[in-house]
């Protein structure tokens, strides 16, 4: 499967904007992919090692919580993607 | 909404008439379509980055009232990307600059000015006049306050974000379809997410993401096409990509499910884990250092370790000659760092260079101090010759 990185997090995954990884499943890739890139872990799982609640999934363009979550099954050519949230806009913080 | 062409408060002049021509020979808006928009009340909350697409837009579009909410001045780091806003107007409050574009552009617009923060105590209030929001804000607490402000007076939200290259923008809170919430129920934890001050931003992509807002604020108010409800656009500069991820109203959800727990506005500051403002007073803080202390023990040739939490590109901008490993890179590079020395980490704003100040007292350091402010504090009050961006 291929992963679709999102910009934020990009400096965890050597600045690639897409990884290809095995894995019959969500879980399998997601784990996959921070094996090979382990600083990407804490942005996306809770240490009790769930996707953090603001990191979202989709298997090409379904999200995964309408799926089977995690385990939800990937077939070969499909795309993943890491959709988390981002604030920026119109204004800088003030702090 | 319906209209009804004759009466007296849509109908339109000679003068608009010849103003809105290329829209009132299209169908899909026609004399019908250009009554709606000039009955139409549309609050753009900011007049920044996406805020100034999207007010020029939906003011040169001929939506009839536009209330604008910012309680910010205009600065030069964000000539970059705010267009409503030019050279001269460095200073001023940016609802006095957008207006008085906007009326330039198009007089026959309903400006009205909301100088003011949104908050808690005022969006209720502020909402109740205007048939869409559209919000592009750029901070957490202001994202769901909008969010749960429009699905608690049932009034669509159009949203829009942006980070580096990156996009994203959807119509929320509308009856059938699913709400901010739904999307991402909770927050990231403060920190975790960097935001455009830090992690910087191209300056046409608000333009790319404001005017996409602005096509769907328009299209809210014809009833035409396929808004965004119910999915998500992420847009890729960069790559120059549009892509568009299936969303869904979440029965569970605590703003707009079947069951929802949210029924008034709560402390949006707090929901994100932010500090109440006292707390953050950075001179409370015992670890930091401000830029006359550094200034005048680097002049008496104390022993002091600058170490510089940015990332490589900053230092090339500006630089106080500190030691540059990125507060990223921090953890697995602390080796090179001397703990018998006294140790002033600095990054931009001094927001970095503090957690970098925590993670060293964790790892064992005692003598590390948070240059309060960061390089730009430096550069107003030590050495304006170091440039501030």
């Amino acid at each position: 499967m291929k992963i679709h990185i999102p910009t934020p997090l990009r400096q965890y995954a050597e600045k690639k904007a897409a990884l290809n990884v095995s894995g019959k499943t969500v879980a399998e890739g997601l784990k996959n992919l921070t094996v090979q890139h382990p600083d990407l872990k804490k942005h996306l799982f809770t240490d009790e090692g769930k996707l953090r609640s603001f990191v979202n999934v989709y298997v090409n363009d379904e999200d995964i919580r309408y799926l089977q979550n995690t385990d939800t099954a990937v077939k070969e050519g499909d795309d993943v993607s890491i959709v988390p949230s981002i604030a920026g806009g119109f204004d800088e913080p003030k702090l | 909404m319906p209209v009804d062409l004759q009466t007296a408060a849509t109908a339109l002049s000679n003068e608009e008439i010849l103003r809105y021509s290329r829209h009132l020979i299209m169908p899909e808006v026609g004399m019908e379509g250009q009554q709606k928009l000039k009955a139409a009340k549309v609050l753009c909350i900011g007049t920044g980055g996406l805020g100034s697409p999207l007010a020029l837009y939906l003011t040169a579009a001929g939506v009839g009232t536009l209330g604008l909410v910012d309680f910010d001045v205009v600065d030069y780091t964000n000539l970059q990307r705010q267009i409503i806003h030019s050279t001269p107007d460095v200073g001023r409050p940016k609802l006095d600059s957008a207006e008085e574009k906007l009326r330039a552009l198009n007089p026959y617009v309903d400006i009205r000015k909301f100088e003011t923060r949104l908050t808690s105590a005022n969006a209720l209030e502020i909402f109740r006049d205007f048939d869409v929001i559209v919000d592009g804000t750029d901070n957490f607490p202001t994202r769901y306050l909008v969010n749960d402000a429009c699905v608690l007076t049932g009034k669509p939200n159009v949203y829009g974000s942006i980070f580096r290259f990156e996009g994203q923008a959807s119509v929320f809170a509308t009856k059938e379809g699913p709400c901010y919430r739904c999307l991402y129920p909770e927050p990231p934890p403060p920190g975790l997410v960097p935001s455009c001050a830090e992690g910087g931003v191209l300056g046409i992509l608000p333009g790319l993401v404001g005017v996409i807002q602005a096509t769907e604020a328009i299209k809210l108010i014809l009833e035409a096409g396929e808004p965004l409800i119910g999915r998500l656009l992420l847009v890729d500069a960069l790559a120059m990509n549009f892509r568009t991820l299936k969303l869904r109203k979440n029965p569970e959800c605590p703003a707009c499910g079947t069951h929802p727990t949210i029924k008034k506005l709560i402390d949006y500051e707090q929901f994100c884990g932010i500090p109440p403002a006292a707390a953050q007073q950075p001179a409370a803080n015992a670890n930091d250092m401000t830029p006359e202390e550094l200034k005048r023990r680097l002049d008496a040739g104390e022993d002091l370790f600058v170490l510089d939490v940015r990332e490589p590109n900053e230092y090339q901008i500006a630089n106080l000659g500190g030691y540059l490993i990125p507060l990223g890179d921090l953890p697995k590079r602390v080796n090179e760092l001397d703990s018998s020395r006294e140790i002033v980490a600095h990054c931009k704003m001094g927001g970095r260079s503090a957690k970098a100040v925590d993670f060293l007292r964790q790892a064992g350091f005692k003598k590390v101090r948070n240059l309060a402010g960061g390089i730009n504090a430096w550069s107003e009050k030590v050495d304006p010759k170091v440039p501030k961006y």
